[in-house]
């Protein structure tokens, strides 16, 4: 750190080591914040059904591991699906937005009403037009994700360099050219700020899509519908074990866009060159 | 070198024709050019900042429309003519999501050149500027001068007849931008191009052309046109003659009056 000379002699060591001491320091901090836990359970006397212990959950996480597995899949499918129809849609909505300033000014107003409109006022209507269950979840987070995608989606279009435009002109490219060779190669570093941004309120759209659209059959749902039969039960432990997997499916949701983003950018993007490129 | 009214190149026809061009913005920016640059000839447009030197090589290429007056390229309008031409912008202008090599095809790839003979075209391009080796790389891993080159091969790449150039190599250090001068001149003996060529710099624009126009601001007009006597082909030795310095003296003297006139 002090010394570059040095820094760059034992490169590759000194990055291991680096990272082997940053893993041992996150999970002492884990295994602190678990001791915090049981420790406050043990002072106060506070009853499972209250607060689980960290190692009650752990095993009801494996008890009723099929179970989980299986509201934490439902839930990735309607998160992923009406993310990924969100991107489609929002690309080409931001294509037509693209066309003219005048296009723009006429539709966006529309964008910010799916913006301003809380979801769950319109969770009823969705319900009773599409009926309970992973449709409508899907259709919940497909609408909640659109507008981040779509208004990236624009301003990454529209903003273009002017000597880029006028090169394309001096070689008589097409409109279309000038879309899909310039446009929308410049689009897609913000494309991917909105698909990070729709990507976190997904999961979170998703659950909370179950916990009023719920499920087509009872017993059977994501992770939302699981989360309000559990606490209804009064079954602490499962909730417990519930939040712990719609965390994970945040988690994963944020890192396969933050590898797709890295895949697609790291070639030539300031925002995702990591150090070890250089 | 006396600056005369109107370029003496009667046995040639003029493949750039400005007759009684204006170009107004928001305030008029040139008023009634009459220009007209012959066949390989390489014209230097100088003048204080604000003359429209820039706004001329966007009327010639017709990025911009001409207020009045008519602009006519190898007797086509300019639009028409965009074939025959490529512009060099001052900024490298290159697509950053582009390696070197899909960036030096981009010209033949937006005309629609089969694939095949874009990649011989562009293999012989990066030769000729001295990136053979670093066709994988993509733009912000180059210097200054290798992306200047990148734009280059790019604007040849098309086979144009007229290159238009604004302050390709201001950005450039001076030793760069002299090595580019001479690279530039090397290539223009080889192909023969008209060239119309922007620059800030007089003893630029006195090594590479064989004509120089200086226009006087506010709005702009043609306040000089002048041949550049020196012998052709240039080399580097000639800056230290003592006729290139006279040459630019008289040049830098010229803008200076543009500039008070």
């Amino acid at each position: 750190m002090c010394d570059h000379g040095v820094a760059h002699a034992v490169g590759g060591a000194f990055g291991v080591r680096h990272r082997l001491l940053v893993l041992v320091n996150s999970l002492a901090i884990f295994a602190a914040l678990l001791l915090l836990w049981q420790v406050v359970i043990w002072a106060g006397h506070i009853p499972s059904f209250m607060l689980p212990s960290p190692w009650r959950v752990a095993q009801v996480i494996d008890e009723r591991f099929p179970a989980l597995a299986q509201s934490f899949i439902i839930t990735a499918a309607s998160a992923s699906a009406g993310l990924v129809a969100s991107i489609l849609a929002g690309v080409a909505v931001a294509l037509v937005f693209a066309q003219s300033s005048w296009m723009r000014r006429l539709l966006y107003p529309y964008t910010l009403l799916l913006q301003t409109v809380p979801i769950v006022a319109i969770t009823p209507l969705i319900i009773l037009w599409v009926g309970p269950g992973a449709g409508a979840v899907t259709l919940i987070t497909f609408i909640i994700c659109l507008a981040p995608i779509i208004a990236n989606t624009t301003q990454g279009l529209i903003s273009v360099d002017e000597n880029f435009i006028h090169l394309f002109l001096m070689h008589n490219a097409t409109r279309g050219q000038v879309l899909f060779k310039l446009r929308l190669r410049n689009a897609i570093p913000s494309l991917f700020v909105g698909i990070r941004i729709s990507a976190g309120i997904a999961v979170i759209g998703a659950i909370t899509g179950e916990l009023f659209a719920g499920s087509s059959s009872v017993g059977r749902g994501g992770l939302g519908y699981s989360i309000i039969y559990a606490s209804q039960q009064l079954q602490t432990d499962y909730l417990f074990a519930l939040i712990v997997a719609s965390a994970v499916l945040g988690f994963v949701f944020y890192f396969i866009v933050y590898f797709l983003e890295w895949y697609f950018l790291h070639n030539w993007h300031e925002s995702a060159r990591t150090p070890e490129v250089e | 070198m006396s600056a005369q009214a109107r370029p003496a190149h009667g046995f040639t026809v003029p493949q750039i024709e400005f007759a009684g061009v204006s170009k107004k913005y928001d305030r008029l920016i040139l008023d009634d050019l009459n220009l007209s640059v012959a066949k390989s000839e390489f014209l230097s447009i100088l003048g204080p900042s604000g003359c429209g030197k820039s706004t001329v090589l966007k009327l010639i290429s017709g990025l911009t429309p001409a207020s009045s007056g008519r602009i006519l390229v190898d007797g086509m309008t300019p639009k028409n003519a965009r074939e025959t031409m490529s512009f060099i912008f001052q900024d490298p202008t290159l697509l950053p999501w582009r390696t070197v090599r899909a960036n030096a095809g981009l010209g033949l790839e937006l005309e629609r050149v089969p694939k095949e003979k874009r990649d011989a075209q562009v293999d012989a391009l990066l030769e000729l500027v001295g990136l053979s080796h670093a066709g994988k790389a993509y733009p912000r891993q180059l210097s200054g001068g290798m992306k200047m080159r990148l734009s280059i091969a790019r604007a040849l790449a098309t086979d144009p007849r007229l290159l238009l150039m604004d302050e390709p190599f201001a950005a450039l250090d001076e030793m760069t931008r002299d090595r580019m001068n001479e690279e530039l001149l090397r290539l223009r003996d080889e192909q023969k191009w008209t060239v119309v060529f922007v620059t800030h710099s007089v003893a630029e624009a006195v090594f590479l052309s064989t004509r120089i126009v200086v226009l006087s601001a506010n709005p702009g007009r043609v306040h000089a046109d002048m041949p550049v006597p020196l012998p052709i082909p240039r080399t580097a030795e000639l800056r230290m003659t003592p006729e290139f310095e006279q040459c630019v003296t008289t040049v830098s003297r010229t803008l200076w009056e543009a500039r008070s006139a």
